[in-house]
C-alpha cells in the first residue's frame, strides 16, 4: 500500500472512531410502566426517545429527573416558571422549552390519589415533596442529607450512582460518608 | 513525498472541521465589541476578573457572586446548588469553554440576572471572557 493511502486511512479511521464515540451516548433502557412503581426494581426510568435537549438542558445543573417522577400538571408549572426555577434563572429559548415541555407532558407520571399527592390541591413542584419520595427515603435522616458529598435531596446521583442514566434501584445505592 | 502531502492535507481538513465545530471565542468577542463600538483589544481581563470576583447581596442577606457556584478559582471545578459538578471556567483547563456562542449567551442571560439582578452589557461579557480565556492553568 502506498504511504499516502495509508496515511489517509489512519486519519479517516481516527475520525470515524471519534464520531462513533460521540454518537453512541448512553442507552436509555426500557420504558416499562412509566409513572408506576416508583420504588420498584426496574431498569432505566428514562423513556426511549427522550430528546437530547432534555438531557443537556435539564441535566446541566441537576440530574435530569425522569418525567415519570412528577405528574404533567407539575411539569407544566415548572416549565412555566423557568425564569425563577427554585431561586435560579433557568430560562430556555422558546423552541427548546417547547420540545422539553412536550416530552415531559407525554411521559409524566400519573396523578393518583396518595401516590405523588397530586389528586388534590396544587401539583407539587418538588419531587422530594411527593409522598412516594418521602416513603422511599424515610430511613434517611437530615444529618445524612446535609453531608458535604450530598448537600440536599436534589442531588440524586450522590447516592444513586446511576441516576444520570435513570437507574434508581436500591442495588445501586451507595451513601457517601 | 506524496504520502506526507496527503496526510497533511487530510489532517488540515480534519483540524479545520474540528475548529469549525468547536468554534472559537473570537467571533463572539468581535460581536460584543461591535455592539459597544469598541475594538476587541479594548476588552480588559482585569475588569473581567473584577466582575468574576464581585460579591453582591442576595435577597436572603447573604452574598452571591460567580464564586457561589464556580468557586473563587476559575481553574477549579464548581458545584451547582443541586450538587452537580461544573467544569472549570478557565479555557486553559476546559478548552470547550466559550466555544458555543449560544451556550455562552444563555448562561450570561441567566447568571447575570441571578447575580447582578440585570443583564450584562456586551462590554462586561467581553471583559469576562477575555479574562477566562487568558487565565493560566
Amino acid at each position: 500500500m502506498k504511504d499516502s493511502v495509508k496515511g489517509m486511512l489512519v486519519v479517516a479511521g481516527a475520525v470515524i472512531a471519534a464520531v462513533g464515540l460521540f454518537a453512541t451516548g448512553p442507552s436509555w433502557g426500557d420504558d416499562e410502566g412509566r409513572g408506576e412503581e416508583h420504588g420498584g426494581m426496574r431498569a432505566s426510568r428514562v423513556p426511549v426517545g427522550a430528546p437530547a435537549s432534555w438531557k443537556t438542558e435539564c441535566g446541566s445543573c441537576h440530574v435530569p429527573y425522569p418525567p415519570a417522577m412528577l405528574p404533567a400538571q407539575s411539569w407544566a408549572r415548572i416549565m412555566a416558571g423557568l425564569d425563577r426555577h427554585f431561586g435560579e434563572n433557568a430560562s430556555l429559548p422558546p423552541a427548546v422549552a417547547a420540545e422539553i415541555g412536550q416530552f415531559l407532558a407525554a411521559e409524566a407520571g400519573w396523578p393518583r390519589d396518595g401516590e405523588g399527592g397530586v389528586a388534590r390541591g396544587e401539583p407539587p413542584l418538588r419531587i422530594t415533596e411527593t409522598p412516594w419520595f418521602r416513603r422511599e427515603h424515610r430511613e434517611i435522616g437530615d444529618v445524612v442529607w446535609r453531608r458535604a458529598a450530598i448537600g440536599s435531596p436534589a442531588n440524586c446521583s450522590a447516592c444513586h450512582r446511576q441516576a444520570e442514566q435513570g437507574i434508581f434501584n436500591e442495588h445501586g445505592v451507595k451513601i457517601p460518608k | 513525498m506524496g504520502s506526507l502531502k496527503g496526510t497533511v492535507l487530510v489532517g488540515l481538513i480534519v483540524w479545520a472541521l474540528m475548529g469549525w465545530a468547536a468554534g472559537e471565542p473570537e467571533g463572539q468577542l468581535q460581536g460584543w465589541a461591535r455592539a459597544m463600538g469598541m475594538s476587541v483589544s479594548a476588552f480588559s481581563a482585569a475588569r473581567g476578573e473584577a466582575l468574576y470576583r464581585q460579591e453582591n447581596g442576595n435577597a436572603q442577606g447573604g452574598a452571591i457572586g460567580c464564586f457561589s457556584c464556580h468557586t473563587k478559582d476559575p481553574r477549579q471545578p464548581g458545584r451547582t446548588r443541586a450538587g452537580k459538578t461544573i467544569e472549570p471556567m478557565a479555557s486553559a483547563v476546559t478548552p470547550t469553554r466559550f466555544t458555543d456562542p449560544a451556550k455562552t449567551e444563555k448562561w450570561f442571560s441567566r447568571n447575570c440576572q441571578d447575580v447582578l439582578g440585570r443583564a450584562c452589557t456586551p462590554e462586561e461579557k467581553g471583559d469576562f471572557v477575555t479574562w477566562l480565556t487568558r487565565v493560566k492553568p
